[in-house]
């Protein structure tokens, strides 16, 4: 057994996969834009742009991984980010100074996160049709509260979070990789992390296992929606602005970099560093094709075209390769392809 | 045992304690208590024939609750308008969030009969047959900005020009490069949400207008009249043209987060033009501190032009100036270029 068969190295195998894709996008524009990227400092420049841009939606793509791997699905992160940054930008909040506004947008992404875990936990709603009662209801209130107008932020160390950069990296930047790396710690290093890994891979189990499993899974969607709170501070820096529309479908992005980062959707097993990826390769797409200058409707064809085959890679598990390659005597040690193949099939 | 453990009901009450004040200073934080913003109206003209108070009128008044500013300042001109006037009843009625929903609620419309309805349709084409139905019950229809597809489907039509703002952008910055002495410039368009007719018209006319100065558009994205989207869009432009002469943003609140980014660039080498002449994109042009140095209008005082229009209909009058004894059936409101020159004159007609 080699390496590249090895189940347990799946999450690497596709972690570099996705390392790979980024290369070959980095390729694709050096072909198209020479000029760009033969300059090594506009190269660096726009890595920190991607990652930048990549920041919001990848916290809240974080929050998401706990949330799938743990059984659930959370369609309401992008709605969250709108009224979390719409509550936090009224002349009221505004008037409590910047710990106000920061205060407000991650009390109120929890609490709307907990009233999400509430419904799924002890409701027994099913996550897809409570999650999608917030996303509508969140929104309607963000456009209640902001009067449907863009609510600008008066707040200059608010504002300035997006225009910092500490040795040269960006402040979003930075803030991202921290919620990453807590997000790694707390899945792979703590109690609560294999406590999620087991809810989601059998939840029957894991009760009479002892784990307080509807407890669990309010702490997942309030931890979405804390993470929802985080990156509606972000956006806010960005756009220097909040309304009611803003992050829109948001959670379709955060939902596909978990999966095309290796995340189940039926729960039990995911990475943090492969949401990541997963992120920072959308991000790169959507950079890609404004250096190209092609149009944004052929982008959203090229993300459902990714994600469509990350889903079908993920299906065809590595044992039914194995399997179609014994059938046609592929595996045999030391025989060149091309000798196995002439071989007929039994 | 029902004796607890006091240690947990403690933790409980602390924790309980603490969402209940949570909850309470956030509720407190959803006031919006804004300096009221000054809707668009025109006041009491005496001069004016059409001034003086007539027939009693009852307006009907439909448009979709967006979530955009415009169409804010859609509805609360309308209101104002009609507040404006002795002589008129306004009866606003909810659009939903679809045509589907607008049409069951101009329906219960139709049926208290008011004397004219004003509507922004969600759509133009689903909304062509209440229009019809209106007409043929004999309640002339006003169709603000949204055109029904059939001549028959209203009375008066009054719009802004989607294709003239590109025109007055493209004019803009056409000239200005002229009169720099820019012989090839970089030009970056910011569309607007690229599946709307609206966004098309606008590029159109830019691209024509820009055509006559022998320029093109070097880089287009398309956005979604948000502010974050704004953002995105702009800052991954500015990575795909590393010197720009002039941008082209269609909204002036998804400006908010294309000038956001231009200031995260540290990128001031260009001009910026907006569009449709958003109060604080009107103030940023006047204090003359960013790279937004113009913005054409797609003004929403069009709602309160359509309750006067509307309230003469229903009195039968004809606009005083003109010698037709009746409303003209169509208007186009020109799209109008503000500069900081002419900025402080703007700054009243700013959403």
């Amino acid at each position: 057994m080699s390496w590249w068969r090895d189940e347990a190295r799946e999450p690497l195998r596709r972690n570099l996969g996705l390392v790979g894709v980024l290369l070959a996008l980095f390729a694709i524009g050096a072909f198209i834009r020479p000029e760009l990227y033969g300059d090594p400092k506009w190269v660096t420049n726009n890595v920190l742009v991607i990652m930048t841009q990549a920041a919001a939606v990848g916290v809240v793509a974080i929050g998401m991984t706990f949330v799938i791997i743990g059984g659930g699905i959370d369609l309401s992160v992008g709605a969250l980010i709108a009224l979390c940054g719409v509550w936090a930008t009224t002349y009221a909040t505004q008037s409590y100074g910047t710990v106000g506004m920061i205060f407000t947008a991650l009390a109120v992404g929890i609490g709307a996160g907990a009233v999400n875990g509430l419904l799924v936990a002890y409701g027994k709603l099913v996550p897809f049709i409570a999650t999608l009662a917030m996303l509508v209801a969140a929104r309607g209130l963000a456009a209640q509260i902001s009067g449907k107008q863009t609510q600008i932020s008066n707040d200059a160390f608010i504002n300035s979070i997006a225009t910092t950069r500490i040795l040269g990296i960006p402040m979003l930047v930075i803030m991202l990789l921290v919620v990453a790396a807590l997000g790694w710690v707390l899945l792979n290093r703590t109690t609560f992390g294999r406590r999620t890994i087991a809810v989601g891979g059998n939840p029957e189990a894991a009760r009479l296992a002892g784990i307080n499993v509807r407890g669990h899974t309010l702490a997942l969607y309030a931890l979405s929606g804390l993470c929802a709170g985080i990156a509606a501070i972000m956006l806010t820096s960005l756009a220097t602005s909040a309304q009611a529309a803003a992050a829109d479908l948001y959670e379709l992005d955060a939902i596909a970099a978990a999966i095309i980062g290796g995340t189940l959707l039926s729960g039990g097993r995911g990475t943090i560093v492969g949401s990541l990826l997963g992120v920072i390769v959308f991000s790169t797409i959507t950079n890609l094709f404004a250096i190209a200058n092609l149009p944004t409707e052929v982008q959203n064809m090229v993300k459902g075209a990714i994600i469509v085959t990350a889903v079908l890679v993920q299906q065809l598990r590595f044992d039914s390769v194995t399997k179609f390659a014994r059938r046609h005597g592929l595996t045999r040690a030391g025989a060149p392809p091309e000798a196995a193949a002439a071989t007929p099939a039994p | 045992m029902t004796k607890q453990n006091p240690d947990v009901s403690r933790r409980r009450l602390f924790l309980g304690a603490g969402a209940v004040g949570a909850g309470a200073l956030l509720a407190a934080c959803t006031s919006n208590e804004a300096p009221p913003a000054v809707a668009q109206t025109k006041g009491a003209d005496n001069t004016n024939p059409n001034a003086a108070a007539g027939k009693a009128v009852t307006i009907g008044f439909s448009a979709p609750a967006a979530d955009h500013g415009w169409i804010a300042a859609i509805t609360n001109n309308a209101k104002a308008q009609a507040a404006a006037y002795s002589d008129v009843t306004f009866k606003q009625v909810e659009a939903g969030k679809d045509a589907a929903a607008q049409r069951a609620a101009l329906d219960t419309l139709i049926a208290e009969k008011p004397d004219v309805i004003v509507l922004l349709p969600h759509d133009g084409k689903e909304l062509n047959a209440f229009g019809l139905k209106a007409m043929e019950a004999g309640i002339p229809v006003v169709n603000l900005d949204r055109a029904f597809p059939d001549a028959l489907a209203y009375r008066l039509q009054i719009k802004g020009d989607n294709y003239g703002m590109g025109v007055a952008a493209g004019h803009y910055i056409g000239k200005t490069l002229k009169a720099k002495g820019v012989a090839s410039p970089v030009i970056g368009e910011i569309a607007g949400m690229d599946e709307l007719e609206l966004t098309q018209e606008r590029s159109q006319g830019f691209a024509a207008a820009l055509k006559t100065y022998g320029f093109t558009v070097a880089n287009r994205r398309a956005a979604r009249f948000t502010a974050d989207s704004g953002q995105k869009e702009a800052a991954n432009m500015l990575q795909a043209l590393p010197k720009i002469d002039a941008i082209w943003n269609h909204d002036d609140d998804q400006g908010i987060g294309v000038l956001a980014a231009i200031t995260a660039a540290s990128r001031s080498e260009f001009f910026m033009v907006g569009g449709a002449g958003s109060k604080k994109a009107i103030e940023d042009i006047a204090a003359d501190k960013t790279v937004l140095k113009a913005t054409v209008t797609y003004s929403p005082s069009m709602a309160s032009s359509a309750i006067s229009l509307a309230r003469l209909l229903g009195q039968g009058r004809g606009m005083a100036d003109l010698v037709e004894l009746a409303v003209p059936k169509e208007i186009i409101l020109a799209s109008e270029t503000i500069t900081k020159e002419n900025a402080s004159s703007y700054l009243k007609l700013g959403f």
